[in-house]
């Protein structure tokens, strides 16, 4: 048992990690869930081929901080919109989107725009995404959670 | 000041519960005073505990089992617990990959539990989200154990059926299921019946269970299943949930099932004991300069462990 678990000092961070569209790639997904827990994170996977109103209703279930989609397969200006959308019928914006996987530069304001909160490169390493949590998320997540 | 998310969940509503699930799972103040505030109000979902080595099925089974009582009109939430790393303290949470068929069903509810590395935390924390979906309203409560060790088995007493599951092939693993388990199954299932042995380990089970004597035990029911097949075909799974339903009906009502209720509140209660007093002893610990100081002495034999344990235990 260690401090952090027994006093509270700090709020537990919910990540879910999901795969949503056809291409049935999933090994980054992977990577990235494990990184995430091997940083001490909770990681809610899910797996392949899940739609974007699976993907909010999922995050709703598990009361997740941020979501995390990976995404190889070029729908990433169709998915990530959608996941959006379907977050703000739940009335859950307030959840952070972040996403990895094959996205262009050019592609990178768009997705801003709509309010993505951070895109990985592919090979992006542990240290870059817990940096990204740390710094970014969690400040958020307190804030909200209090 | 808490009574808006009380009444929030009394009324269903999702979200609110799931706020309130994590934070109690968090440890957070307040929403231990709100589950005081609910507690009135829980008691009407049938829960029932799913136990068995990793990779038996338990995640299939329940799959399935959600579809069949879905097929009755029956709300059904869903606890899953996976083992927190002790190293990290990071964990990898997918039991729901294999229930995401259900996932867009408004009567369905499903959240996955990280084990934590709570000294008894792990059933408090199942508890806590078990009460909330049953003041949520979900008739059945399905609730996935990580394994089958002793924290399983203190989950498995707070469910109205535990059902145990094996897999054909593992003459061993039967043997192990002897240490406790075995006592707290109302349901033994031998899941993967498409594969090799299926009739040997039903024959071992028997035995096991004959061993017993004629006492209650002689009633567990054992139902071969193929969970992969949900519904379909030769699954089984009708046959396990009519098995459940037996054993509901058996104790319901009777002086067994008060027994059993008033089991499972001390469970509850002595869980939450023992949890409170270890948080102390951790933060009196801490007080005192951590365990490393004392682990000095006593590794000097400057002290003994007792004396050093009763020091920090003092007027707990
Ligand atoms: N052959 C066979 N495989 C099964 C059956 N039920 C589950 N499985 C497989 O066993 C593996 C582990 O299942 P899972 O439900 O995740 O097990 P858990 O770790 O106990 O929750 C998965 O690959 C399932 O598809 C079955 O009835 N027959
Ligand atoms: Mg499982």
């Amino acid at each position: 048992m260690t401090e952090t678990q027994t006093e509270n000092k700090e709020r537990s961070i919910r990540i879910l990690v999901a795969k949503p569209g056809l291409d049935g790639h999933d090994r980054g997904a992977k990577v990235v869930a494990r990184a995430l827990a091997d940083a001490g994170y909770e990681v809610v996977y899910t797996g392949l081929h899940q739609t974007p109103e699976m993907v909010a209703a999922t995050a709703l279930q598990e009361d997740v901080d941020a979501i995390g989609l990976s995404i190889m397969s070029g729908a990433h200006l169709t998915l990530f919109p959608a996941v959006m959308e379907a977050l703000k019928a739940q009335s859950a914006e307030d959840i952070v989107v972040f996403g990895g996987g094959i996205i262009p530069d050019d592609d990178l304001p768009k997705l801003q725009t709509i309010g993505v909160d951070k895109i990985f490169k592919p090979g992006a390493s542990t240290t870059e995404i817990v940096e990204w949590v740390e710094g970014s998320l969690r400040p958020k997540v307190e804030a909200r959670r209090g | 000041m808490h009574t808006d998310r009380v009444d929030r969940v009394r009324q269903g509503d999702l979200r609110a519960g799931s706020r309130l699930m994590r934070d109690l799972d968090d440890r957070i103040p307040k929403a231990i005073e709100e589950l005081k505030s609910l507690y009135a109000h829980t008691g009407r979902g049938y829960i029932v505990g799913v136990t068995g080595n990793p990779g038996s099925g338990k995640s299939t089974v329940v799959d399935a089992l959600i579809a069949l009582y879905r097929e009755q009109g029956l709300r059904v939430g869903v606890v899953a617990v996976d083992p927190t790393s002790p190293f990290s303290g990071g964990a990898i949470l997918g039991d729901r990959i294999r229930m995401q068929r259900h996932a867009l069903d408004p009567g369905v509810f499903i959240r996955s539990l990280a084990t934590r590395g709570h000294l008894g935390g792990l059933s408090r924390s199942t508890f806590d989200v078990v009460s909330v979906l049953d003041a949520l309203g979900f008739d059945r409560i399905l609730v996935e154990t990580v394994g089958v060790g002793q924290d399983e088995i203190d989950v498995m007493r707070a469910a109205h059926t535990s059902i145990v599951i094996t897999v054909p092939g593992l003459g061993d693993d039967i043997q192990a299921l002897k240490a406790g388990i075995l006592e707290i199954a109302d349901v033994l299932v031998v899941n993967k019946a498409d594969r090799e042995g299926v009739d040997r380990a039903v024959r071992d089970l028997t035995h096991m269970l004959q061993l017993r004597g004629h006492d209650e035990r002689a009633q567990i029911e054992i139902v071969r299943t193929i969970a992969a097949r949900g519904l379909g075909e030769g699954s089984g799974v009708r046959a396990l949930a009519a098995a459940i339903d037996a054993h509901r009906e058996r104790w319901d009502g009777g002086e067994e099932g008060r027994r059993r209720a008033r089991d499972r509140a001390a469970a509850h209660v002595g869980d939450i004991v023992r949890d409170r007093l270890a948080e102390r002893a951790a933060r009196r610990m801490r007080e005192q300069g951590g365990l490393d100081a004392v682990a000095d002495k006593v590794a000097a034999r400057e002290q003994d462990p007792y004396t050093a344990a009763e020091d920090i235990l003092r007027d707990l």
